[in-house]
């Protein structure tokens, strides 16, 4: 398996080119995707004619980007123009959209090669892909196991090195638990650092596009392309995109670490111990270690299950078959927007819809999703205490290691459950990683989270790479 | 303790949001939307009175571009994504009722 850094470095130097790379890719698309489904729509053509003029434009010396002649997976709800764009719903189908994401158009300026689209929980909603209109995405590791969700297909697409790093978004852990299920590295940054611009929202205020890779250095490398300010996103940060790569080897000495007992209390016994051990990684690589307990972290799965539904009832208001998408014919218009709606959407986006409209809802707001709106400034205040003390803090990233299809479908909240550590970083804003270390039930991987302060990517990106050295990955 | 939320309240909210449901998916509704709100009610062991309440995490404040005309999407381009349009303007159907 190689690198993205390694491609970017062969395909500059003309060891390699950006048309062997993306036949090598779409070589294992087409050996793999049929019993993975890891791709909703495959772009050879396309990815073909971009990387055919990658080669033409080195040879003509020109420096085409950090990704030079890269192949990349997106996640199927980012926009890129022409391309059809699902989030795994029906109510999407056949659409293409007219323009192409901030986050699509950094990538292809930086060199890279997009080579399709990948399958995801429709519209985010989930955590192991079976509820995808279009079938669930099968772990490259174990295809009897969930890849996670619900970027499941762009982890399964790196884990099964059909490309070496792909998009996904985080609105709960939607990136660091299927990073963890499927061996990766997986980032949520800090809200606001990359554009939403051309991401189908699912919860506005915490959705965060984010990489996936088989390196920490390969995440680095990644993020520092997608970050940056955006004026066509309104809650982008204003600074340019900090300096990320340079930092990935700058370890942990002297770095103060909070082992957070709230992030792996009722883990499986493997996941603990894995996190113990990371701990003990940590230290001997210098950091001072220490333990850390943040009871507010208690209530903050609860929160976010009306704060995310209340903002994609708002959201998925939009899809009423008037000016893209499905449209099931009625004779008048309410008729037709119900009609709509209820062919168009799966269960669990109804589900959603629902609990969020009804949180919302004269009579409840108060009570509901006034009260997680209260707890999420809790959250905020408890973590803005506990990085008075340390530099970052350290805990599992989910209770388990790949779970079966279909043992967490019939009960929504033993679904719930598994996001139960990935979900306090997004109600902060902060940023957040998950990183393989160890492993456990049958050579499953383990992720173990790094999570720190607005910003602090740099800072994580180095002590995950001291846990990938620590546990033999580099 | 009573359920969180009515068969009734589901049925209503169903409308709201404009979701028709089958009687099985109103009962199965009623009874999952019923433990998650259930579950939501942990956060009452807290007196939360006097914490301010968050929707953004960075408190960030309205942004607003000049006020200069600049390029959008193209009408026709939009407009030909639409299930139906007529006239260069979104078709739908009647949204009016029959006058009394």
């Amino acid at each position: 398996m190689k690198s993205a850094v390694q491609i970017a470095a062969d395909v500059r130097s003309g060891a390699s080119s950006a048309a062997a790379e993306l036949e090598r890719s779409l070589s294992r698309i087409a050996e793999l995707n049929e019993s993975l489904n890891v791709f909703l729509h495959v772009d050879a053509e396309g990815a073909r004619a971009a990387a055919a003029a990658i080669d033409e434009r080195i040879a003509r010396g020109e420096d085409v980007g950090a990704l030079a002649g890269v192949p990349i997976a997106i996640k199927d709800n980012l926009c890129q123009t022409g391309i059809p764009t699902t989030c795994s719903s029906r109510i999407l189908e056949g659409w293409r959209p007219p323009y192409s994401a901030t986050v699509v158009e950094r990538i292809l300026g930086a060199g890279a090669v997009v080579v399709g689209k990948t399958n995801l929980d429709e519209f985010a909603m989930g955590s192991s892909t079976e509820n995808s209109a279009f079938g669930p995405t099968r772990n490259p590791l174990d295809p009897s196991r969930v890849p996670g969700g619900s970027s499941g297909g762009s982890a399964a697409a790196v884990a099964s090195d059909m490309t070496s790093i792909s998009l996904g978004s985080d609105t709960g852990g939607s990136i660091r638990q299927p990073a963890a299920l499927c061996g990766l590295v997986g980032v949520k940054p800090t809200y606001g650092l990359v554009s939403r611009y051309g991401l189908i929202a699912f919860a506005s205020s915490l959705d965060q596009v984010g990489p996936f890779s088989r390196s920490v250095t390969d995440a680095a490398l990644l993020l520092e392309v997608l970050a940056g300010h955006d004026a066509r996103d309104s809650t982008s940060l204003p600074e340019p995109a900090p300096s990320l790569l340079a930092h990935v080897n700058d370890g942990v000495a002297g770095m103060r670490i909070g082992l957070v007992r709230e992030l792996y209390d009722g883990a499986d016994e493997s996941v603990v111990t894995a996190v113990h051990a990371a701990a003990a990684a940590l230290r001997a690589a210098g950091a001072d270690v220490v333990d850390v307990s943040i009871p507010e972290l208690g209530l903050t799965l609860s929160a976010y299950y009306l704060i995310a539904p209340a903002e994609a009832s708002s959201n998925l208001a939009r899809f009423d078959g008037v000016r893209y998408g499905l449209r099931v014919d009625a004779d008048d218009v309410t008729t037709m927007m119900e009609a709509t709606r209820t062919k168009g959407f799966g269960a669990e986006v109804k589900r959603r819809i629902m609990l969020g409209t009804y949180a919302l809802s004269a009579g409840y707001y108060d009570a509901y999703y006034g009260q997680a709106l209260k707890v999420r400034t809790l959250t905020i205040d408890a973590f803005a205490r506990a990085y008075g003390r340390v530099d970052a803090l350290l805990g599992a990233t989910t209770p388990g290691v790949a779970f079966k299809f279909g043992e967490k479908t019939a009960d929504p909240m033993a679904m719930y459950l598994n996001d139960v550590f990935t979900i306090p970083t997004n109600l902060a804003g902060d940023p957040a990683l998950s990183v393989p270390f160890t492993t456990g039930e049958g050579g499953l991987p383990i992720g173990v989270q790094l999570l720190g302060p607005g910003r602090s990517e740099a800072r994580l990106f180095a002590a995950a790479r001291v846990l990938e050295i620590a546990d033999g990955r580099a | 303790m009573s359920s969180a939320i009515s068969r009734d309240e589901v049925a209503k909210v169903a409308r709201l949001a404009r979701l028709t449901l089958s009687e099985s998916e109103l009962e199965l509704f009623t009874e999952q939307l019923g433990q998650i709100l259930e579950h939501a009610r942990d956060m009452n062991t807290l007196d939360l009175t006097d914490v301010v309440a968050t929707a953004h995490p960075f408190g960030v404040t309205n942004v607003v571009r000049d006020d200069v005309i600049v390029a959008s999407l193209d009408r026709d381009v939009v407009l030909a994504m639409a299930p139906d349009a007529r006239e260069h303007r979104f078709a739908v159907p009647r949204i009016l009722g029959e006058a009394p």
